[in-house]
């Protein structure tokens, strides 16, 4: 049929409908979604007319990869589920792994307790009420070693959500595994290591910037040359968008962050194919469906292009985004709690729409206290519900061709696009961070979004509508209060017992290097082995790089 | 004379990163014409409460959703007593499961806003403290 044959009858249409609308309104006057992109009553092929499909859209497993990475995508294989855990001790996560494991889950991912993730030992004062909160706490290779103890490391893959001191926690893990008898090339796994969204979201920020990249570089030169299988990087829009950014935000600052990193690894002498493949990324899925799958769509497709274009990269891998996806802890309410289950279910469906490669959903109680064993099992059910019974699985990207995502994959792209280049304008994600650009867009999203809710412009259900009288959650999780002075005596009795020599004399060549320009991984692999702890550690690179100071501006 | 502003600390307590909420709050009380000073992250409670002494505030309001707050909230309260603030009125939000506020009263923490809570309750709550001008009178018995 010819466009302007449907032109001639969607004007049409149009007119007959804007009549009756006198008579019977729309809810309001203007839809849109919290990209601030205008949605429109109805989407036909005139929307989607400019595309060239073989250029623009493609085939799963093909450049640019709007359809996705694989090209059998879940025909093959399930994504990864890897549910986020680890609690209080060293032997309490390992058991929570253990359960984990064999409940079905099919990749381990570790949670840090705030210490260890901005460098402090278990026995610093300002670590006081916050040992084993939010995570596992690790003062050193002791602690790991109980963290690891009878799980197979050449057999699962492990995700480290920790950045700053990312490089000791990687040593740590190496160690580990040569002690189980497991060479560095045999290992499976993903460590964090994204510093610059600490600076703008997460706030898990121990260096300045500068110093803070030539250890993000160390870590990618050491995996690329001795832990191949190893995602060196997990680039993270999550964080950004938790901080209030929209999903167009979320993809640009991410992507913005991650093109400094390659500039810098480029810059020490890496050859952008040598490693490009390896980069991985954690994104964020919050409740507008078709904004979060088109996101993920625009995301391939522009990153592809980024990197070809923009960093001449050859290989086909180099050019396929990765991702990891957690949904928004942020979109779930105190109110109701149940109701996230709905939510999150929501939240599944549209990340495996988008094509993810791995997925880890929140617990209906995260807006109350850490997860209990029941609600994290039923998130990791809520996965293999739509994995298994839904039959969404089928098809590669069974949504592409519809009028509106099509049309909304193009709008976001641009969207992120347009906020790339307002970054590069500035000189790039450093310089946009420490001028506080990203922070304020980010602020101003946030600020946005409350105003929706507090007006009642956007519906939170139990939140501002269908609210009722309600009990608090009777099973709570609680962290022991004892884990602190647990984890003091073992770094006394540590200290005893490792040989202080040898300690000392790894600290002072750790901080003699990190005053010069050599590479940190091996000074820092020596301390780790000679059990220095990760506060000693980290206190040696402090004197030399210094500390960043926090913003105070909102 | 006109009718002083409301000057209001807003405090991360801790090593906690999560500042959506606490920003929000400065921003919100900001716009409701009080004078906001923010701590920015990881904040001790020495540092809070000196903090709160140089800028003379009427209220202190601690932020914490990484569940350290039953130690770092009273802790606070202690520090603020220590260099003599201990009539300026404390407010806590977070993550705080519901049988932990009881407690939490008892240490001196005036009023606790867990995360459903809605930004016009707190900022008028904050309203109202400084309307009845506490800091004329002991905290101890006054629930709001």
């Amino acid at each position: 049929m010819s466009r302007e044959r449907i032109k001639e009858a969607y004007d049409a249409w149009k007119s007959g409908v804007e009549k009756g609308l006198a008579k019977t309104p729309e809810r309001k006057p203007r839809f849109s979604n919290s990209s601030d992109i205008e949605v429109s009553r109805l989407y036909t092929p005139l929307d989607t007319g400019g595309a060239d499909y073989l250029e623009d859209i493609g085939f799963p497993g093909r450049y640019p990869f709007t359809r996705g990475i694989q090209a059998t995508m879940y025909r093959g294989q399930i994504w990864t589920m890897r549910q986020y855990a680890g609690f209080g001790t060293a032997e309490e996560s390992n058991k929570r792994f253990k359960y984990l494991l064999e409940q079905g889950q099919t990749g381990l991912s570790v949670a840090f307790d705030l210490p260890t993730q901005i460098g402090l030992d278990s026995d610093h004062e300002l670590a006081e009420g916050e040992v084993g909160r939010v995570g596992v706490a690790i003062d050193s290779l002791e602690d790991m070693e109980i963290l690891l103890e009878g799980i197979a490391l050449d057999r699962v893959s492990t995700s480290m959500t920790i950045n700053a001191p990312a490089a000791i926690l990687l040593a740590m893990y190496v160690a580990v595994a040569e002690k189980q008898g497991v060479p560095p090339e045999k290992l499976n796994g993903t460590i964090q290591n994204d510093i610059l969204k600490e600076y703008v979201a997460r706030g898990t920020y121990i260096f300045p910037p500068e110093p803070s990249l030539r250890l993000t570089v160390d870590v990618i030169d050491y995996c690329v040359k001795n832990i191949p299988r190893w995602n060196f990087i997990s680039v993270g829009g999550y964080h950004i968008r938790e901080a209030g950014a929209t999903a167009a935000q979320e993809m640009a600052f991410a992507f913005s962050n991650a093109i400094a990193y390659i500039e810098r690894a480029i810059a020490a002498g890496l050859e952008v194919d040598s490693f490009a493949p390896r980069i991985s990324w954690i994104f964020n899925t919050h409740n507008n469906f078709f904004e979060e799958i088109a996101k993920y769509r625009a995301a391939r497709r522009l990153w592809a292009r980024i990197m070809k274009d923009r960093f001449g990269a050859k290989n086909e891998r180099s050019c396929m985004l990765r991702m990891h996806i957690q949904d928004g802890g942020s979109t779930l309410t105190a109110q109701q709690p149940l109701n996230n289950i709905i939510r999150s279910t929501v939240h599944c469906l549209a990340s495996v729409l988008g094509g993810t490669q791995s997925l880890a959903i929140c617990s209906y109680d995260e807006a109350c206290a850490i997860p209990t064993e029941e609600s994290a099992r039923t998130s990791l059910r809520i996965q293999q519900v739509i994995a298994h019974e839904t039959g969404v699985t089928d098809t590669v990207d069974p949504l592409a061709g519809s009028y509106y995502v099509e049309w909304l994959t193009d709008r976001m792209e641009q969207k992120i696009k347009e906020y790339i280049e307002s970054v590069d304008r500035l000189g790039g994600a450093v310089e946009a961070i420490e001028s506080g650009y990203i922070q304020r867009q980010i602020n101003e999203s946030s600020y946005r979004y409350m105003e929706e809710i507090e007006s009642g412009e956007r519906v939170l259900v139990g939140v501002n509508r269908y609210q009722v009288e309600e009990e608090p959650l009777r099973e709570i999780y609680r962290v022991d209060p004892a884990v602190r002075s647990l984890k003091m005596a073992r770094l006394k009795s540590l200290k005893e017992r490792r040989d202080g020599g040898r300690v000392k004399e790894a600290l002072q060549e750790l901080e003699r290097a990190a005053g010069g320009s050599e590479k940190l991984m091996p000074r820092i692999i020596e301390a780790v082995k000679a059990y220095a702890t990760l506060g000693e550690i980290c206190d040696a690179l402090r004197a030399k790089f210094g500390s960043y100071k926090a913003s105070k501006d909102f | 004379m006109a009718k002083k502003k409301i000057r209001v600390l807003v405090a991360k307590p801790g090593l906690d990163g999560h500042d959506r909420g606490a920003k929000l709050l400065a921003y919100k009380l900001r716009n409701a014409g009080m004078e906001v000073i923010y701590t920015g992250l990881r904040q001790s409670p020495r540092q809070i409460a000196e903090t709160a002494l140089q800028e003379d505030v009427d209220i202190v309001a601690l932020s914490c959703l990484s569940g350290a707050h039953d130690h770092l909230f009273p802790r606070t309260v202690e520090c603020l007593r220590e260099v003599g603030m201990g009539d300026v009125p404390v407010i806590g939000g977070g993550i705080i499961p519901k049988e932990d506020i009881p407690g939490l009263k008892e240490a001196g923490i005036k009023e606790i806003f867990t995360s459903g809570a809605s930004m016009k309750d707190i900022v008028s709550y904050i309203q109202s403290l400084a309307d009845k001008d506490q800091r004329t009178v002991t905290t101890e018995g006054n629930k709001p």
